[in-house]
């Protein structure tokens, strides 16, 4: 029988992990599933597991340093209910899943199962999030971009959690959430989508933009940013050269769930949306 | 390490001899007789198997029950009996919202919940919070309606 642990503080669970190779369980609302047999039968776990959804220090939302620390076992709706975070952040967590799985499923658990499709992920490299990650005597930040190294793969090693998620607190006057699926509620994305901008006298001050579900991981450009910063400062916004410009990086496949074709085309008509305008939907690339 | 486990269960306290990681959806309907909790899709995409823990809305299915120590766990037969229950019973029977009734318990479950956040939602929160619950005969209008009438006709429970 596979050993299940509920340590009762961040210390005892780092220490616990030190020497014994654990399956680390959140919110369990995409390992219950990966895990899942035949009905009646247990979930198929190979390593101990250690429940650490519970963990009060995992749970807190604080402010330090003009930072935001959201804890890694935050329900998406902790971080929903709570009053210190930003509306335009919650606009994402609000559309992810139901009501049920937003009350188990942790901000922790999205971004170490790294999934392509995870629903945070397009905002917190928007956002240019960082993890927190400790081990039993050390503590480091990190920035998502390095954490992430392709479809379900991170670095974070088997002594390590990631405690927490470190987000600035901005304010962005004009700003974009999409995810585009099958079903409203519960359905895994086709593409998502996150662009936060601000502006001034109709030129792009500051402008992020990040797609997820259309690439091993959620992609984000500083340099086409830089970009569009520079272009619409010149007042010569070139959509088509920005969408010729992403359409290198945007690279999905054909799965269940949608066509390579279908992304990339919608991958344009959001970014030209965005931008501002809607004849360059049409564009051919 | 957990051995048994100790959890309030429709406000009884119970100490099951289970494995840990087995589904609290199988541990109730297995272990503790409850079947008006249900599998649907066993992968929280339908919510028949709805249940609150700790006044928390959540899918059993996803759920070990491991995790379930020292909380307190409300199924569908938890709420019988209660005045919460006879309303939206009496709603779900009046609007037609109940057909085959596989879903039902799911679907009174997230209207319990919802009322006892919001005793007078609209009708998009309303099809907010019943997001996670599939329902394949009354193409949900019906539901809808149901929950509408209970926060009406409960007026003052929740």
């Amino acid at each position: 029988m596979v050993i299940t642990y509920r340590p009762k503080s961040l210390m005892e669970a780092l220490e616990a992990i030190e020497f014994i190779d654990y399956t680390v369980f959140a919110g369990g609302t995409d390992l219950m599933v990966k895990r899942k047999q035949l009905a009646g039968l247990l979930p198929s776990f190979d390593k101990p597991v250690m429940f650490i959804s519970d963990l009060a220090e995992l749970k807190q939302v604080t402010i330090k340093d003009g930072f935001l620390y959201i804890g890694a076992a935050c329900t998406f709706a902790d971080i929903i209910e709570n009053s210190l975070i930003p509306e335009i952040y919650k606009e994402v967590f609000m559309q992810i899943a139901s009501p049920a799985i937003r009350n188990s499923a942790t901000i922790g658990g999205n971004i170490c199962n790294s999934s392509p499709a995870a629903d945070s992920l397009p905002l917190l490299y928007a956002l240019d999030a960082a993890l927190v990650i400790e081990n039993s005597c050390r503590r480091a930040e990190l920035p998502i971009s390095d954490f992430i190294t392709g479809p379900g793969r991170n670095i974070l090693n088997s002594s390590e959690l990631v405690t927490a998620v470190k987000l600035p607190i901005q304010s962005f006057e004009k700003t974009c959430y999409k995810k585009v699926s099958s079903r409203r509620s519960n359905a895994l994305s086709k593409i998502s989508f996150v662009a936060l901008a601000n502006i001034e006298n109709d030129v792009y001050k500051d402008i992020r933009i990040a797609f997820g579900s259309v690439a091993p991981t959620v992609i984000r450009s500083l340099d086409i940013e830089e970009d569009i910063i520079t272009m619409s400062s010149q007042h010569a916004l070139d959509i088509n050269q920005i969408a010729r410009d992403y359409a290198t990086l945007i690279k999905p496949i054909d799965d269940q769930r949608s066509t390579a074709f279908y992304r990339k085309e919608v991958c344009n008509r959001l970014l030209a949306d965005f931008l501002g305008n809607y004849a360059a939907a049409s564009l051919q690339l | 390490m957990i051995n048994e486990i100790t959890l309030r269960l429709n406000g009884e306290t119970r100490t099951l001899d289970v494995n840990p990681l087995k589904r609290l959806l199988d541990v109730l309907r297995e272990d503790c007789g409850l079947s008006g909790i249900k599998e649907g899709c066993g992968e929280g995409e339908c919510g028949a198997c709805s249940v609150l823990i700790d006044g928390v809305f959540m899918n059993a299915c996803l759920y070990p029950v491991g995790k379930a120590e020292g909380k307190e766990v409300i199924t569908i037969e938890g709420l019988v009996g209660t005045e919460n229950y006879e309303v939206l019973k009496e709603s779900f029977e009046q609007a037609g919202a109940v057909q085959c009734g596989f879903c039902s318990p799911g679907m009174i479950m997230a209207a319990e919940s919802l009322l006892r956040k919001n005793p007078h939602p609209t009708e998009h929160q309303i099809r907010e919070a019943i997001s996670g619950n599939l329902c394949r005969c009354t193409g949900y209008n019906m539901i809808v309606e149901a929950v509408q009438l209970a926060s009406k006709r409960g007026e003052g429970l929740w």
